[in-house]
């Protein structure tokens, strides 16, 4: 197996607002979004995060992006570290989320020439990727609307197409399946095990059983922002089901705080 | 490296361009509307000043003087004599339509004038004239007549003159006519092109930036491998070049209108000629130190800001220390001969306008303020850099 991505004791804390701690009812001033988090993924494999609403999923994602800086701990994404080379890791991945948008008022034709500049992928190159990518997504009917006037199953579309402009090797998807009618939520899985076969990696965060089970080689399941278990789904499931097996770690967990 | 800024730049143009609304409303129309009210403004005024000049005007006088008659020949009215003046002609004035003015002089005036002795106390011979002011060309009668007889009476008593002039070239307020144009425009002009300018950069910098921070935008670049300061280097660039055509817009629509403001069309476009190629350059080069300083503040602003609506309240108390530079020509005469008081942005920009204006253009000034805005728009893109760096300012809900 060859390893592309190492993360080594990842720990992010975020202040709480004052009225944030009268909404938790809490005194605490910080809240311990990732603690001390440690995983591997391997090429051409597709590794899922599981986990409930708030286990730090997102966050995780968003510190191996760039976007966040870790307090403590280090990613390495292909050799390169988060901490020390932002500028080399966001050109090796792709991040996908919901909270990344695009300027409604350009067309997808437009944004995507402008992405593959900003990753400075050769003309050519990136003519004939949009030309691929535009029709396998049905998006080439709507190259020339703008951004505004699409659906928002195209949309979602095309953020999807625009954040793998540069074809990165590191795909980092948070919720992929979020908010997407079935028809795209299909595609965009389908795509995915495309990519794999590829021999991309693939990062995902859900909180969906199916999704996993469907798509992933390897689970990590995080509960409040630790790392529980990691393995192959079959490691991680011990013969029970991925949603049976989850709940009991979840009990083993949380049972004596409640 | 320069590359990703480039492609910034052209993006920040290509959504300017591409706007109609956008460009509409940010450059042509100040420029426009600029144009627009200070020509009716000025047409308005002239029009006022000049109304009536060829309406024929009649002039009733009762007991016309003989000494007053060359001096009445030649007014641009119609002298009617009458024998008398009758209280209907005075009730008859009231309406304003009616062009006329009338004068009773006492009988025997000449002789009166002749052995009336001031220091005897009794009241002097009076003249009435009744006008009606709310009748321009009647009013304006009255003051040609009214400035005749007062001509007169001095030179009755005349005994010494001041200011005489004896030809043609006599003057003796020895400002030149660039001088006196020259300070009112140094005084007003610079205020006004600041406040342009301004206005340039607030209808553009919030939304580009805190706008991109609302809608989400910024993230999907900021997840691109382009470094943080190329960001804020064309995010500042092509703001500043917006803003500058913006300002542009209404210093264009300034100049148009400047002649029919100033009344007389000829001194304004004397008063363009009267400015010196170096006058115009240093003016452009002020306008482009201050435009960049003004929109790095601006964007700094707006990305510390939450949402558009967040950046214009914060951008306000930044506003009124620009204006109150932009006040400071009226309180002070001259400009500072320090070079450090040239480093302070916006104040430095106000005081090289203003000397340029005022004829008083020097190098050294222009060349500090220049370094200094520079230096300052560095630092400022330093810091937004900083800020797109920053996960609390840029992902802060």
């Amino acid at each position: 197996m060859n390893e592309i991505l190492r993360v080594e004791g990842l720990s992010k804390t975020f202040k709480l607002s004052r009225k944030q701690q009268k909404i938790e009812r809490t005194n605490r001033k910080e809240i311990v979004a990732v603690d001390n988090l440690s995983f591997t993924a391997n090429k051409g494999e597709i590794f899922g995060l599981l986990g409930p609403n708030g286990a730090g999923k997102t966050t995780t994602l968003r510190m191996l992006s760039t976007l966040i800086h870790p307090d403590s701990g280090d990613a390495i994404l292909d050799g390169y570290s988060v901490v020390n080379q932002p500028e080399e890791v966001r050109g090796k991945i792709g991040f996908l989320t919901s909270e990344l948008k695009l300027e409604d008022f350009f067309t997808p034709n437009y944004l995507f020439n402008f992405f593959s500049q900003l990753h400075h992928v050769d003309e050519s190159t990136a003519q004939e990727r949009k030309r691929q990518m535009f029709s396998r997504f049905g998006i080439d009917r709507f190259a020339e609307v703008k951004v505004a006037n699409l659906s928002t199953g195209m949309k979602q579309k095309l953020s999807l197409v625009i954040s793998l402009v540069h074809d990165p090797d590191i795909i980092i998807f948070d919720e992929p399946t979020n908010g997407l009618d079935v028809l795209t939520a299909r595609t965009v899985t389908d795509y995915l095990q495309d990519l794999r076969s590829k021999g991309k990696t693939i990062i995902l965060s859900t909180h969906i059983f199916s999704l996993v089970e469907k798509l992933c080689d390897r689970v990590g399941v995080i509960i409040d922002g630790r790392m529980i278990t990691c393995g192959t789904l079959d490691e991680v499931c011990n013969g029970l089901s991925l949603e049976d097996r989850f709940f009991e770690i979840y009990k083993e967990q949380k049972g004596g705080e409640e | 490296m320069k590359n990703n800024t480039l492609t910034i730049i052209k993006k920040e143009f290509a959504r300017f361009f591409g706007d109609k609304q956008l460009l509409f409303t940010s450059v042509i129309m100040p420029g426009l509307l600029i144009y627009i009210i200070y020509s009716l403004l000025g047409n308005g005024m002239s029009k006022m000043a000049t109304e009536g000049a060829n309406e024929l005007v009649t002039v009733r006088v009762e007991n016309l003087p003989e000494s007053v008659v060359p001096m009445w020949e030649n007014l641009p009215a119609t002298v009617v004599l009458k024998q008398s003046v009758s209280q209907e002609d005075i009730d008859n004035l009231e309406n304003k339509d009616l062009n006329e003015v009338l004068a009773i002089f006492p009988e025997e005036f000449d002789s009166l004038v002749a052995t009336y002795n001031p220091q005897s106390g009794e009241a002097a011979p009076n003249v009435k004239i009744y006008y009606n002011s709310a009748n321009n060309a009647s009013s304006r009668v009255y003051y040609m007549l009214e400035g005749s007889l007062s001509t007169y009476e001095d030179q009755l008593s005349n005994r010494f003159d001041i200011n005489r002039a004896d030809n043609e070239e006599a003057h003796f307020d020895m400002a030149s006519q660039d001088d006196v144009l020259g300070s009112i425009l140094s005084k007003l002009i610079p205020m006004l092109i600041l406040m342009m300018l301004f206005s340039g950069v607030m209808a553009i910098a919030p939304s580009a930036i805190a706008g991109e921070k609302e809608r989400g935008t910024i993230a999907t670049l900021l997840v691109t491998p382009m470094r943080r300061n190329e960001l804020a280097l064309g995010k500042v660039v092509s703001l500043s070049g917006m803003a500058l055509l913006s300002g542009l817009s209404s210093f264009i629509g300034i100049v148009l209108s400047l002649p029919k403001m100033i009344q007389a069309d000829t001194a304004g476009i004397e008063l363009g000629l009267n400015y010196t190629g170096a006058d115009y350059a240093v003016l452009l080069i002020t306008i482009l130190a201050t435009v960049l300083i003004m929109a790095s503040v601006v964007s700094m602003l707006s990305a510390l800001a939450k949402d558009v609506k967040n950046a214009g309240t914060m951008i306000v108390p930044f506003m009124l220390v620009v204006m109150f530079c932009g006040l400071t020509p009226m309180f002070q005469s001259g400009t500072p001969e320090s070079l450090t008081s040239y480093m302070i942005p916006f104040y430095n920009s106000i005081q090289v306008m203003t000397a340029t204006f005022a004829h008083e253009m020097r190098w050294m000034p222009v060349i500090v303020m220049l370094a200094s805005n520079v230096a300052f728009t560095g630092i400022a893109v330093w810091g937004l850099t900083r800020m797109f760096n920053s996960e609390k300012i840029m992902f802060s809900k």
